[in-house]
């Protein structure tokens, strides 16, 4: 039997225990509101400071060095030149890359050791890349640093997301799927390319969306390359010099502490290039959410 | 009868052809499973040649740096002077340039990253959760130079305006703002840990009186407790590869300093800074870039290595 007095302690400790506990919790409710806070005054603060300085003169214009008269059409046509050369090569490589480790390649040592190469590789410093690129393509193979060479940069640096994106995928797809192809007389390939590939697009899409998006942010792979930020003729082909939005961006910052007027800029080039990130999730989103099988 | 019989050979023939036919479109398939593999395995193997390319690149011409500046000199000496007359190549006030803007984004990503996991695993109700994560994600997918932009323009003046001795290029802020980035990355990996310790030790524990939270600190963290150290290791990784944040907001002043209010260059941003310049390519400066650059992937690649040791070694089977 307890006491009145021990009851009276041992009431105060656990009362002490449930205060500490509900104490914490919103602690923990706030830290973890805290990143959303930042995201929140960063967005707020891109917003007010360039949206007023979007326009379509902006949008189409030709870089200058008069902040009232510049414009970012370079810059994005850049940003899309190199999307087309990352699209096509991630997709290919990277699947193709998928299928080989996750339906040819024999369970061992040299499997293994791909795929412990590909989650390195996935946390080698993106400016690495950026030396990568400028001594294999721009220098070695003499490309100088057109938009063929930040497309195949930057596509290496996504790469092994994608890889990773679409194992999964691959992964994802039930197996008697492709045992009832093979039992109607199909093939491997056959298998893979009108059973397993199909069931696995909606979510190989969504990965290549995503490292699309990776890939058109980066910035410090293409500084380390060269890429100018000059006015410079719009780029028309794999062979042209290109400058890209975020490297925009980063000239006008840097440049900001000279000229007021291009911390605006850069702000309005922002919301352009998060603009074009959202759209890219969203297309990303949609798809996961249509398109997705549930087996 | 005769019409009969016409009817079977005639039958007969086309069955005939037709297996011809798909003879012929089986030994096209044949082919097709011979040659789909190779391909598949060359596009495969491009992985392995780009880390070939990096180690070769790094190795090649770091080598040819170490040639002409002593390697013990690149790695003890403080004094990096690479325009000067006579230029100095002491790799240390990048190293400590880099250890300190890690220093400061760990200590905002570290607790509060995995106090975000700690409420999204234990706390949060399914619904809150549903919302908190995809939008901690948004955090995590914004380009590291539009976090550069904000440091500089928005952070530094504000830091200024409460600590007026912080200088306008100086490593705290870009610290701070690459531990917000670095927030979503921990808490995400500290949460996925946090759910794989299963349900019934939690019951466990709450049934024996415990309160969440001490459930929280003496059952479910030390038991993702592998989990959350791997995945500071690697937010520590991600902080020593970034690059656009500091290279924006902390400047290019090479003085082996630690004082956090100055302006202090890591090695990313000296590669940048050095490559985006006029080293034209033959020069000692070129070569450098190369030895910081695998000084850096050192790094980088024993982080990540030590993440995936400790996440397999400490793991907790349940």
């Amino acid at each position: 039997m307890l006491s009145k007095l021990d009851q009276q302690q041992y009431t105060k400790r656990m009362n002490n225990r449930i205060r500490k506990n509900s104490v914490l919790q919103s602690v923990f409710f706030l830290s973890a509101l805290f990143g959303l806070f930042v995201l929140a005054i960063l967005i707020i603060r891109v917003v007010t400071q360039g949206f007023g300085w979007i326009d379509m003169d902006f949008l189409t214009g030709r870089l200058s060095t008069d902040p009232e008269r510049a414009g970012i059409m370079g810059a994005i046509l850049g940003t899309l030149w190199v999307m087309i050369v990352v699209i096509p090569v991630t997709m290919i490589v990277g699947v193709g890359t998928a299928i080989y480790l996750e339906l040819y390649a024999k369970k061992g040592k040299f499997q293994a050791s791909i795929q412990t190469n590909i989650s390195n590789l996935a946390g080698v410093p993106s400016i690495v890349y950026g030396l990568l690129g400028l001594t294999v393509f721009v220098r070695l193979m003499d490309l100088g640093n057109v938009v063929l060479a930040g497309g195949l940069t930057l596509s290496l640096l996504v790469l092994p997301i994608l890889i990773v994106a679409a194992q999964e995928a691959i992964r994802a797809v039930p197996s008697h799927l492709a045992e009832a192809s093979y039992g109607m007389g199909a093939t491997k390939w056959q298998t893979i390319q009108r059973v397993i590939l199909p069931a696995a697009l909606p979510s190989i899409l969504t990965g290549s969306i995503l490292s699309l998006s990776r890939a058109i942010g980066e910035t410090a792979p293409l500084t380390v390359l060269g890429i100018p930020a000059l006015l410079i003729p719009f780029p028309n082909g794999f062979f042209d010099t290109f400058t890209a939005l975020p490297m925009q961006i980063y000239y006008w910052t840097l440049d900001s502490s000279l000229v007021a007027e291009y911390a605006n800029l850069a702000a309005a080039t922002i919301i352009v290039l998060l603009v074009l990130l959202f759209v890219l999730n969203s297309v990303a989103i949609f798809i996961r959410n249509k398109f997705q099988h549930r087996y | 009868m005769a019409l009969k019989k016409e009817m079977q050979t005639g039958n007969r023939l086309r069955i005939n052809e037709m297996i011809a036919e798909n003879k012929n479109k089986k030994s096209m398939a044949n082919i097709m499973e011979k040659i789909i593999p190779a391909i598949l395995f060359i596009l495969a193997s491009i992985t392995i040649l780009t880390t070939l390319g990096i180690l070769y690149t790094l190795l090649t011409e770091a080598i040819e740096f170490f040639k002409r500046v002593p390697i013990w000199e690149f790695f003890t000496t403080t004094e990096l002077k690479p325009l000067s007359q006579n230029p100095k190549f002491g790799v240390l006030p990048l190293i400590n340039g880099t250890i300190i803007s890690t220093i400061i984004a760990m200590l905002i990503a570290g607790p509060i990253g995995l106090m975000s996991a700690i409420y999204l695993s234990e706390y949060a109700s399914d619904k809150v959760r549903r919302v908190l994560k995809p939008l901690l994600e948004v955090l995590a997918g914004i380009p590291t130079i539009v976090y550069g932009f904000f440091a500089f323009t928005f952070v530094t003046p504000l830091i200024r305006s409460v600590w007026p001795e912080v200088e306008a290029t100086n490593i705290l802020s870009p610290g701070i703002v690459m531990g917000v980035m670095i927030i979503p990355m921990i808490a995400s990996l500290s949460e996925d840990a946090m759910n794989s310790v299963p349900n019934a030790m939690r019951e466990g524990s709450l049934a024996m009186g415990a309160t969440k939270l001490e459930t929280t600190f003496k059952v479910v963290i030390p038991a993702a407790f592998s989990g959350i150290i791997a995945s500071f290791v690697l937010g520590i990784s991600r902080a020593i590869g970034e690059t656009m944040i500091v290279t924006i907001a902390s400047g290019s002043s090479k003085n082996f300093t630690f004082d956090i209010t100055q302006s202090m260059q890591t090695m990313t941003a000296y590669i940048v800074e050095v490559s985006g310049g006029e080293a034209a390519a033959g020069s000692t400066i070129y070569y450098s870039l190369y030895a910081v650059a695998l000084t850096l992937f050192v790094f980088t690649l024993l982080m990540n290595l030590l993440a995936r040791y400790v996440s397999r070694k400490f793991r907790e089977e349940y």
